[in-house]
């Protein structure tokens, strides 16, 4: 029973969205601009200089692009953790507890948002542009690698999403402070960490396991050493970090809907 | 409000990371912008982006598509101007929460760049005062889309995605190629962001700049005025 309801809610959310046919293509296209946005940044500062941290264009492009991937991947499931403080604040959150299902995946196909796969479309036509220009050495295991990064970079994004939120439990009004580390992850992890200064490198890249969404990686893909003086296998170890942030959001966030308490009646 | 501070800092401090690791790259200089400016610029704009409103509520469509914009315009009171007094209240109080937290953040933990001359404070000040005009007039020209569009959250997604890039938030203005410039500064955009922090760091001539503003924002609250004139006109109120 449980096994098939989750794909029937996750296709009725689509058939619903799906039926505003102008409307949805608009927000496909804004979504795809959305993503674009920063691509936009990154050309203009290279129209000043040559390398930013040690990396050329293509290089910052392909971390770019694995970021952006695996942020809109994690978005259209755990984006709609932004609205847990509604649901906590108006007491909607007991009918989740009501039910005989997780409450975590309730929330995640409560509103799967299609328009945010414009998001990856718009990633994805940039990491084929990037990794046709980096010159990589192609091996199975670079593939292998090509095709996990994003898919891992999704999961630390999630396992972000659902952690930072887990602090609405305490403090209603949190969504901005988790907004912080999830868009704000995003946007860090978009660059090589190595341009960041040492706090904000450690808060963002090592605690919050930014620097493995995209940034090891790339390094690991392109036969780079990392300027930060890691080995060289770390750019491999993506999946097994996806894998603890997880664990981890999935321990914090039992612990925080243990603690909830309602609003009353 | 702790949080969303927590939440404008995390990303000045990333914007400033970036840009300064490019100045870096480039000898320390990109078009007028040192270390000290672009920290001022990034810290401003931070502060601005909050002060201005640039990215709304969207909360007038809402009332158009509901239907409850009827009471709106029933009131006797001219509704953009009655919507403009509004939101230059809000500002007062942004002024001191939004604004100010995040340049004083600035100027005490970052290399800051203070005006030359005394006088570019209060020019500071009117330039960021009638670009939160000028914020303003641009919402309500998306709001009140809706009186044709109905659903305007297209209108409104595609300006908040858009306009930080082109007001200069996110990369000054200054960056962009020089056609890409010149196209900017003809539309109202930089007159939102850019402008303000130009007077500051006394780029450009501060005359030239605040007459910029001060067209754009006569320029678009005529706009809204007429578009709501004709607006009106399409309003059918039902019931009794």
């Amino acid at each position: 029973m449980a096994d098939s309801i989750y794909p029937r809610l996750i296709g009725a959310r689509l058939r619903s969205q799906m039926s505003y046919r102008a409307s949805f293509a608009l927000d496909l296209v804004t979504q795809v601009l959305a993503q674009w946005i920063e691509l936009v940044v990154i050309l203009v500062l290279f129209g000043h200089v040559s390398a930013l941290g040690g990396f050329t264009k293509d290089e910052v492009l392909l971390m770019y692009a694995f970021a952006g991937i695996a942020f809109g991947i994690a978005d259209l499931f755990a984006g709609q953790l932004d609205n847990l403080p509604t649901y906590i604040r108006t007491g909607t959150f007991d009918v989740l507890l009501m039910r005989p299902l997780g409450t975590l995946p309730q929330i995640m196909v409560s509103d799967v948002r299609l328009r945010r796969v414009g998001r990856i479309i718009g990633a994805i036509a940039v990491m084929v542009y990037a990794l046709a220009h980096v010159g990589i050495g192609w091996t199975p295991a670079k593939v292998a690698l090509t095709i996990a990064t994003p898919l891992a970079g999704a999961v630390i994004f999630g396992a972000i999403w659902v952690v930072t939120c887990s602090v609405c439990f305490w403090i209603v009004e949190g969504r901005e402070f988790a907004n912080a580390f999830t868009y704000g992850s995003n946007a860090f992890t978009s660059y090589p960490v190595n341009v960041y200064s040492a706090p904000l490198r450690w808060v963002m890249a090592f605690i919050v396991p930014g620097a493995f969404v995209a940034y090891y990686p790339s390094l690991a893909l392109l036969g780079k050493q990392d300027p930060l003086g890691l080995p060289g296998w770390v750019g491999w170890t993506s999946p097994l970090v996806a894998a603890l942030a997880a664990v981890v959001a999935g321990f914090v966030w039992r612990f925080a809907v243990r603690h909830y308490r309602g609003t009353g009646s | 409000m702790l949080a969303g501070m927590t939440a404008n800092v995390v990303f000045g401090l990333l914007r400033a990371a970036v840009l300064v690791a490019a100045l870096q790259a480039a000898n320390g200089e990109i078009a007028e912008y040192g270390i000290a400016a672009t920290n001022t610029y990034v810290w401003i704009g931070q502060g601005l982006l909050g002060f201005i409103l640039l990215w709304g509520t969207n909360e007038l469509a809402e009332r158009v598509r509901s239907g409850d914009v009827v009471v709106d315009l029933y009131r006797p009171w001219h509704l953009q101007s009655a919507l403009l007094a509004q939101d230059l209240g809000r500002g007062g109080y942004a002024f001191l929460t939004r604004l100010a937290p995040p340049m004083v953040f600035g100027m005490l933990l970052f290399p800051f760049q203070f005006p030359a001359s005394p006088v570019q404070w209060p020019l500071f000040l009117v330039s960021a005062v009638i670009a939160l005009v000028i914020s303003f007039a641009c919402r309500f020209l998306i709001d009140v889309s809706a009186f044709w569009l109905l659903d305007n959250r297209g209108l409104y997604g595609f300006w908040n995605v858009t306009s930080g890039l082109l007001c200069g938030l996110t990369v000054p203005v200054a960056f962009f190629p020089e056609w890409a410039r010149d196209v900017l500064w003809m539309t109202p955009f930089p007159a939102l962001m850019q402008a303000p922090i130009d007077v500051f760091l006394g780029h450009g001539d501060p005359v030239r700049t605040l007459l910029y503003q001060v067209f754009w924002a006569v320029a678009l609250l005529a706009a809204g005025h007429l578009v709501l004139q004709r607006a009106v006109r399409r309003v059918v109120v039902q019931g009794g």
